[in-house]
């Protein structure tokens, strides 16, 4: 059988890639929307559909951030809703290892997974800073460099659960005495998927995901990791062919190149918005910058003393210290290239349109991407609700079929078994 | 009177089914039921089998059901209160303002071990049942109703000053908020527990668990006088001579009991009237026992859209509006 594409959708439901402007704005937090969308996507016959996680509204400057969309549901529950809409689609929660105890996530991930039939998913990730922490008992007990190894503990203790064997673990990062409550699903145990892009991440994902939900949508990059990470499947004795990859990906569909490009080119700017770009600034700044204008030139003043904080979201590794050094590459920029505010946040914070083209382009790309093995398909992230999912089902996909790269009716019932998984 | 009826597993005298309840669910909308409950345990049931978590059923079932209430019971001690807050407000915008909980207070070894903690002292357990229902409230409050202003002019989705951060400090935890969810449907979730929890005043509607008919009356207007807005009997019933050998595993009465029939059943309900505003039925055999309770109880008046106005609670006003 030739390597097929595999598509999810994430839905992050918050943060500014969603653009809330748009006059076709599905009320983000309402029920209806996210079963329309997972309607839409069963339609379009894709794997699965991810909700993301984020377990503290974003703030900017100590006040809750009123710029993004925000506000979501809880995952599990949520898609056990859709499940009860849904026949066929893998329900995929992101679900966090730092603040959750093992078998009690365990428990109501196996309760998703029996009661869709086996069609759930986990997507595996971990927080380390304390400022989520303080929504939680634990508080921000977890240094960052064992996040992982925490995770790791976490993801043995709930494998074996699901197992059907009782769990005695006691360390200094794991502690329970449980015993399974919940039958396994006809897969087994929910799918396990994996974001981070570290070399923890890696590893773990190496160890025990079966789904990579990577950031290495360019080609070459997307190569590489592959490579990276097939060498660490063998090291834990795992076949190429155990793991899939799906990096996240956008996409901007036009019925000429021109027009994705023009379309792209909006909703970047859309997304970038002044407010937000000033909001960006302030992150760096550390201080009130709401008397500058987004068209004018960079702040004359300082920034305030110290690295950036987490509240406006997880911060990269490599942008949570060196802020100053940051600033001053910006202010040569800016006026190398004579940028406003607006024009600097766009060409430095950009939000890659990942796959911009006609449907046609797009799908000879990713005839390529997949029949080289770069990577098993993508996780798309929309820009638009309902329109830029509703636009891949009815243009996109009918490409990818007549490539023969993408199936043209569910064959299985379960997310492993979408997924090709053994 | 109002009528809840708990649905765990296959009834209160065999050991929990893996089921979600469905079919039980149905037959209890259609019966007029205002709510069906949910019992859930960290722990495997006794008798083997296993056993869905109870949110998950209570979601599952919004979506296959329209008008009853679902309430899941979460333990207070075995959660994160931030996610029991989150899940319960998810669980009343999935099912669109029909979401209640009943408050858990599972306290033994085996329940704490699977958390890594050890039981708790009486006094401390009625604190954390308190501090839980507490910061669950503040949380579901934490957006008010407009904070969502989608204001193009100014590019502000939301309103940040419509948007709390709760700062709860309790004995034991201590949450910033706001919750990641907008406010549920109905503004705060029904909370449902018993009287014995040292909790009465935090409730929506306690739950009196006594053997005699003189005792739900003392405890039921002690539960009134302590703050409850609505009070209901906990009621074992068995109905039909034909199955009697189901009370076996049932032990001896904790709560109210009737076994026998349909015509008594109706007497006994006519004499709670007066005491009580609603019963929760526990049926012995729920695939026997509730065709015939419905059966019993005859057509009820229909349901309101949202849990709340089926049982006459008024929709809060956000606490955190009425400060501003």
């Amino acid at each position: 059988m030739p390597h097929r594409l595999h598509l999810g959708v994430f839905f992050t439901g918050v943060g500014p890639q969603l653009l809330w402007t748009a006059p076709d704005f599905a009320e983000h937090t309402h029920i209806d929307t996210f079963i329309a969308t997972a309607k839409t996507l069963e339609r379009g016959l894709f794997d699965a559909f991810f909700l993301g996680e984020g377990l503290r509204v974003r703030e900017n400057r100590g006040r809750v951030y009123d710029l993004d969309v925000a506000g979501r549901p809880d995952a599990i529950t949520q898609l056990a809703a859709l499940a009860a809409e849904t026949e066929r689609i893998g329900l995929v929660a992101t679900q966090n290892t730092t603040y959750n105890f093992p078998a009690d996530l365990a428990r109501r991930l196996a309760s998703l997974d029996l009661v869709s039939g086996g069609r759930a998913g986990w997507n595996i990730v971990t927080t380390d800073n304390a400022w989520t922490g303080e929504n939680f008992r634990h508080g921000g007990w977890l240094p960052h460099e064992r996040r992982y190894e925490r995770a790791a503990q976490f993801v043995e203790a709930a494998k074996a659960l699901w197992a059907g064997d009782r769990v005695e673990r006691h360390t200094d990062l794991v502690g329970l005495s449980a015993a399974p409550t919940v039958p396994a699903s006809p897969q087994g145990r929910p799918v396990l998927f994996q974001a981070g892009d570290s070399a923890g991440g890696r590893d773990l994902a190496a160890r025990h995901a079966d789904v990579v939900f990577s950031a290495n949508t360019d080609y070459d990059k997307a190569v590489e990791y592959a490579a990276d990470l097939r060498k660490r499947l063998a090291e834990y004795g795992r076949s190429p062919d155990s793991l899939r990859i799906l990096p996240g990906a956008s996409v901007v569909l036009g019925d000429t190149p021109a027009e994705a490009a023009e379309k792209a080119a909006w909703i970047q700017r859309e997304q970038t918005t002044g407010p937000r770009a000033i909001a960006f600034l302030e992150q760096y700044w550390g201080k009130d910058l709401s008397g500058y204008d987004p068209d004018g030139p960079l702040p004359d003043i300082e920034p305030a003393d110290g690295e950036l904080d987490p509240s406006r979201g997880t911060i990269p590794i490599h942008l949570r210290t060196g802020k100053l050094e940051r600033v001053a590459e910006w202010r040569r920029l800016s006026a190398d290239r004579g940028l406003s505010i607006r024009d600097l946040v766009i060409e430095v914070n950009p939000r890659h349109n990942s796959f911009v083209g006609t449907p046609g382009d797009i799908a000879d790309e990713w005839e390529r991407y997949v029949r080289t093995r770069a990577v098993d398909g993508f996780n798309i992230l929309p820009q638009e609700l309902p329109g830029t999912i509703e636009d891949i089902v009815d243009k996109l996909v009918p490409e990818l079929q007549e490539r023969g790269i993408y199936r043209t009716g569910y064959e299985g019932h379960t997310l492993r078994e979408h997924l090709d998984l053994s | 009177m109002h009528f809840a009826l708990e649905i765990d597993g296959s009834g209160a005298g065999s050991p929990p089914a893996t089921a979600i309840g469905l079919g039980a669910a149905q037959a209890a909308e259609a019966a007029g039921f205002a709510l069906v409950t949910l019992a859930d345990s960290p722990l495997p049931p006794p008798g083997g089998g296993g056993r869905v978590e109870a949110g998950v059923r209570a979601a599952f079932l919004a979506r296959r059901t329209g008008r009853i209430g679902l309430a899941p019971t979460l333990h207070v001690t075995t959660t994160e209160p931030f996610h029991l807050a989150t899940q319960l407000a998810s669980l009343d915008h999935a099912s669109l303002g029909r979401a209640g909980w009943v408050v858990g207070a599972e306290n033994s070894e085996a329940a704490l071990a699977t958390v890594g903690a050890q039981p708790l002292g009486e006094d401390e357990l009625r604190r954390e049942v308190a501090d839980v229902i507490d910061v669950a409230r503040q949380l579901w409050d934490s957006w008010e109703d407009d904070a969502v202003i989608r204001e193009h002019a100014t590019g502000r989705f939301l309103d940040p000053d419509r948007v709390h951060h709760v700062n709860f400090t309790g004995a034991r935890f201590s949450v910033t908020g706001p919750l990641i969810t907008p406010r549920p449907p109905q503004g705060q979730v029904v909370v449902l527990g018993a009287d014995t929890l040292g909790v009465t005043g935090r409730l929506d509607i306690a739950l009196i668990a006594a053997p005699d008919l003189d005792e739900v009356a003392e405890r039921a207007r002690q539960a009134r006088a302590d703050g409850a807005p609505l009070v209901f009997a906990e009621l074992d019933v068995l109905l039909g001579e034909d199955q009697l050998d189901a009370l076996t595993p049932w032990g001896p009465p904790r709560r109210l009991r009737h076994t026998g029939s349909a015509g008594e059943l109706r007497t006994l309900l006519d004499r709670l009237e007066g005491l009580v505003d609603g019963v929760r039925f526990h049926p012995a055999v729920l695939s026997i026992d509730l065709p015939r309770l419905a059966a019993t109880l005859g057509a009820r008046p229909g349901a309101g859209r949202t849990l709340r106005e089926t049982l006459g609670l008024p929709r809060p006003v956000n606490q955190f509006a009425a400060a501003r």
